[in-house]
């Protein structure tokens, strides 16, 4: 089972992100769920929402407490909220930053993981002309861990966005092929 | 041909009503709602659904419209939550009274105040003796799959009594999960149009809600409480047709690993998912302990309970519910009465937690469960303890 | 203990299959006062007819008002509102 919790800003598409992403691998025929941390909606408001992919049936309820991945979809959160905390040893972290991976895990001291980087919100605004990076943080997402097809992955965001759906499909794969990786794990 | 989808249970909630082919949904869309009514709402306006949909003014509004659509001869749906149904309340009572077989989507939400908009089952204990069948799911599966049985159950002439479904506020109604959606041709065979027995029509007038005087009033509520409890038997054979048609089989509980199971742990949705994982984790330190989540609670499951629970040692019963003052929490204190002339039953042990959605971990309920063995064992056990609350 | 019906017997849901059939119950036999119209007065402006909380006034084919005593209560709001007085209240004996 890989678990995921995704920080950003209340409006930012944290909560569709991990309904995307737990939709897609439901129709790969894995088993998923995702749900955000629950309470009244908040736009700006550091928000948090959760996505579990297993191959088996998932039974628990509880809020991912030790994510295998986290992502952040909102460098500004990192000031504010310690998005490492309980990520697992060798867990992947990736943030939507123009820094390289590398400055990135220097300034906020990660150590144990792999860090990936990506400029969302330049391609976001390149692409939609609006910082809503969901769908460039999921290409960077699948980037650092297949979980589900990438191309499976943007055809179900060509059917979710509906007036938008060519924009997000164009920056899911630009943020695809730009995400960078420095990989700090302990082998 | 049914199809497997990842849908917001709330999604899938709608996608059951939508596919039972209800003629009204009246409801009430302040905050607590949930997104069922939403969807319902955009399907009428998308002309995907043939319902009337009405936009009451407030949900003891709403009630009073599914009652008077439903005694119309209208099949009707209506889906609140929390403080919603508090307001509903004195109608939840006359809809029972008048034995019309609305179906409504209880999304539990606790009461305030201090005020909340988390989950909890506070409100629908508030309204235990309503009169109507109340089924508790414990995933988006089964919230599909009951709400679609609840019209088939309250609709039966042997039953007419309405029907809630509830399903536990954020940790399923906001939660996205694969789910085995019917079509329609697999919905119509097992539900058939509503005709109803007893409606309003001019060419043919009867008097509903009469005015019932003391020398009256026992007699009636005396047939409405017989009848609601032999509801009991036509819940059962409907269930087993489901099972029958579909694969999927329902009973008052859910049991697992509770064969030999010393101690059980018995409560009420979607927490129960995770109580699993701690009866694994028990298992492997080689406690004997098991599950039971409680999918029927109106008409209650006594001879049931008694039957499935009576072997063990000690029942943990886990209510996301506060009886403030009163003598433990709803569920465990019905299962006390329940066992109050069997002899050798087990010592029922009484947790409140999981209140206004603070989460409970699997470690809480493997907590949980060892404090019960060790109360049981103890003559000064409490009535019941709020489980994790801090001094 | 007596012959009212048992739960058993009750109608489903308490429903009333014979609509209207309040009438069988004479709500007359609760007045202590009666109206008594004077026709010689009556100018038949239809005021108490209109005022009966009880529709115990009635009109007959010739245009003549009278009391229907099976349900008139006795309340006296006809003789209140009779612009000519012509109701006067007797006592019940």
């Amino acid at each position: 089972m890989i678990q995921l919790r995704i920080h950003g800003r209340g409006g930012q598409g944290v909560v569709a992100l991990a309904e995307i992403l737990a939709i897609c691998a439901i129709r790969e025929g894995k088993y998923a769920q995702a749900f955000p941390s629950f309470g009244p909606e908040r736009r700006g408001a550091p928000v948090v929402s959760y996505c579990r992919v297993a191959e088996e049936p998932i039974y628990t309820r509880e809020p991912v407490q030790q994510p295998d991945i986290v992502l952040v979809l909102d460098s500004t959160v990192l000031r504010v909220v310690d998005v490492l905390s309980g990520l697992k040893p060798n867990g992947k972290l990736v943030v939507n930053a123009c820094e390289s991976p590398e400055d990135l895990a220097r300034e906020h001291g990660c150590e144990n993981c792999l860090v990936a980087t990506v400029d969302a919100s330049g391609i976001a605004l390149r692409n939609m002309g609006r910082d809503i990076t969901n769908t460039a943080m999921m290409g960077a997402l699948l980037k650092v861990e297949t979980i589900v097809d990438p191309h499976n992955s943007a055809e179900l965001i060509r059917t979710y966005f509906k007036d938008t759906s060519g924009k997000n499909v164009l920056s899911f794969w630009d943020a695809y092929r730009e995400t960078q990786v420095a990989d700090f794990s302990l082998r | 041909m049914s199809r497997r989808e990842g849908l917001e249970i709330s999604a899938a909630c709608a996608e059951a009503v939508a596919l039972a082919d209800v003629d009204v949904i009246a409801a009430y869309p302040i905050t607590p709602q949930t997104h069922i009514v939403e969807h319902l709402a955009r399907k009428v306006a998308d002309g995907l659904l043939d319902a009337e949909y009405i936009l009451a003014e407030s949900e003891h509004s709403a009630m009073s419209c599914c009652i008077g659509s439903s005694a119309a001869g209208a099949r009707t749906f209506t889906a609140t939550a929390g403080p919603g149904l508090a307001l509903m309340s004195e109608m939840l009572f006359v809809a029972s009274g008048l034995r019309l077989p609305v179906v409504m989507a209880l999304v539990n939400r606790t009461l305030s105040s201090p005020l909340s908009i988390w989950g909890d089952q506070s409100d629908v204990m508030s309204v235990r003796d309503c009169g109507w069948i109340v089924f508790f799911a414990e995933n988006g599966q089964e919230v599909f799959d009951m709400t679609i049985q609840a019209f088939r159950i309250a609709e039966d002439e042997r039953v007419l009594f309405p029907a809630m479904v509830c399903l536990d506020g954020f940790h399923l109604s906001h939660l996205v999960e694969p789910v085995e959606i019917l079509d329609r041709e697999e919905v119509d065979s097992f539900l058939p149009p509503y005709n109803p027995k007893y409606r309003l029509d001019p060419h043919n007038p009867t008097t509903m809600g009469a005015f019932a005087p003391p020398e009256f009033f026992s007699e009636i509520k005396k047939r409405q409480d017989e009848e609601l409890r032999s509801s009991y038997h036509v819940i059962l054979e409907v269930w087993g047709e489901w099972e029958k048609r579909f694969g999927r089989s329902y009973a008052p509980l859910s049991q697992y690993r509770s064969e030999d199971a010393e101690v059980i742990l018995l409560m009420a949705g979607a927490f129960a998912g995770t109580a699993r994982l701690a009866i694994d984790r028990l298992r492997e330190k080689g406690l004997r302990v098991g599950l039971a989540s409680l999918k029927l609670w109106r008409p209650f499951p006594r001879e049931y309970l008694v039957d499935a629970l009576g072997r063990a040692e000690v029942v943990c019963v886990v209510d996301r519910a506060l009886s403030v003052g009163g003598a433990g929490g709803p569920i465990a204190n019905e299962l006390r009465a329940a066992f109050h002339d069997v002899a050798d039953c087990p010592r029922v042990v009484s947790f409140v937690a999981g209140l206004s959605g603070r989460d409970i971990m699997v470690e809480g309920f493997m907590e949980m469960m060892e404090k019960a063995l060790s109360y049981a064992r103890d003559e000064e056990m409490p009535y019941y303890e709020m489980y994790g609350v801090r001094e | 203990m007596s012959n009212l019906q048992g739960w058993k017997d009750i109608n489903h849901a308490c429903m009333v299959f014979h609509p209207g059939n309040a009438s069988e119950y004479h709500t007359g036999d609760w007045r202590s006062m009666r109206p008594v119209i004077d026709r010689e007065k009556c100018i038949k402006c239809r005021i108490c007819w209109a005022f009966c909380p009880d529709a115990a006034v009635r009109i007959g084919e010739n245009g003549e008002y009278h009391i229907d005593y099976d349900y008139c209560k006795g309340c006296g709001i006809c003789a209140y509102e009779c612009p000519r007085e012509a109701i006067e209240m007797i006592e019940e004996c």
